[in-house]
């Protein structure tokens, strides 16, 4: 079946968009995958054997969710119904992040696609996809294989050898996932002024939430909603990115 | 083993589906272009908001004292800085806790 092109319906990608590609661009992702999950192992090794600490890996792929999942779950008063609404409000910024992506996915990302794929938008790998003019579905897969591999494996050895490791080593491992944040944001705040502006206002909503008494009730999961939410509106509000690619002609406007 | 088989995988179950949903709903449905200018730039801004208010303050109560978790913040952010990617910067901030606490070990 030949599709119609219309006029400048043209999709143009820069560089090229195959599996392998995708792979490359996620070999980063999936090395810090590795590092973060191998604490999210030792951390789950106190309460459950390896191969159920490797499970929740591999089939929520989340970071915070499942840090706070394995709390509830090896809490004794901890209730299903806490568990959903604690994962609701912690994740609910893939939310966020898949209207964002929905945005620059390629024509060809159909609705079993997307429903097969979605487990791999996660800060990261979503960040990666976003510098990118358009997605396609292999290379969507490529991008997300290497960190899926990453976090499964990388549970799976922590929760292993998580009695073996000094106290000090895993103390230090604590910090490897709020590095690859850091990572991924300071490059952008450089190029971007903007976005120093959003990331201040963020940073300062959630220091208020965590240090103002009356505010620290709110739980930490919707306390990042609120702070992502509030700063992104403003930043748009003030500074919108005139040259994003807003709809697909590009140079038509 | 603190938990029975039966009640851990209830609670992976509804951790797992609640999480692919919050990602497939929203993905699946949207499949128009955003026209305004405001909803695109803050969907741009949203990754990186989100990073940051989960990185701050959180880091300073990620390891044992507040001295190491700003070590690590300022070691990530200098590295980063310099051009560093995901697996240096995390590397890094990993070994400023383990140099700091090794140094107050000593002192």
């Amino acid at each position: 079946m030949h599709k119609k092109l219309a006029g400048s319906h043209i999709f143009t990608i820069f560089g090229p968009m195959n599996f392998s590609e995708g792979v490359k661009d996620g070999l980063p992702i999936g090395l810090g995958y590795f590092a973060v999950s191998f604490s999210f192992g030792i951390a789950g090794s106190n309460f459950l054997s390896w191969p159920l600490v490797t499970l929740i890996s591999m089939t929520n792929l989340t970071s915070a969710g499942q840090f706070a999942g394995l709390q509830i779950m090896t809490d004794a008063a901890g209730t299903f119904i806490e568990m959903a609404l604690a994962t609701f409000f912690i994740n609910l910024r893939y939310s966020l992040m898949a209207i964002s992506l929905s945005q620059k996915v390629s024509p060809s990302f159909g609705t079993g696609k997307r429903l097969l794929l979605a487990t791999g938008i996660t800060d990261e790998i979503f960040a990666v996809a976003m510098s990118k003019k358009c997605v396609n579905p292999i290379y969507f897969l490529g991008l997300m294989t290497l960190p899926y591999i990453g976090w499964s494996s990388g549970t799976a050895v922590g929760a292993i050898c998580g009695e073996i490791l000094p106290a000090m080593v895993t103390n230090a491992l604590g910090v490897a996932l709020y590095g690859m944040f850091v990572a991924i944001v300071v490059p952008q705040m450089k190029v971007h002024k903007p976005t120093v502006f959003a990331v201040a206002i963020a940073v300062a909503l959630s220091c208020a939430f965590k240090f103002i008494p009356a505010l620290s009730c709110v739980s930490v999961g919707f306390a990042i909603i609120i702070c992502a939410l509030v700063a992104s509106l403003v930043a748009a509000a003030l500074f919108p990115m005139k040259d994003l690619n807003v709809d697909d002609e590009g140079a038509g406007k | 083993m603190n938990i029975d088989l039966q009640t851990y995988l209830i609670y992976l179950l509804v951790m797992a589906g609640v999480t692919l949903f919050l990602r497939a709903v929203p993905f699946i449905l949207l499949r128009k272009k955003l026209k305004s200018v405001f909803w695109s730039s803050f969907l741009a801004y949203v990754p990186y908001t989100v990073l940051s208010a989960m990185t701050v303050p959180a880091i300073f109560f990620a390891t044992d004292s507040r001295i190491t978790g700003a070590c690590a913040l300022l070691a990530a952010v200098v590295t980063s800085l310099f051009g560093g990617g995901l697996v240096t910067v995390a590397a890094v901030s990993c070994l400023a806790v383990l140099g700091v606490d090794g140094l107050l070990l000593v002192l």
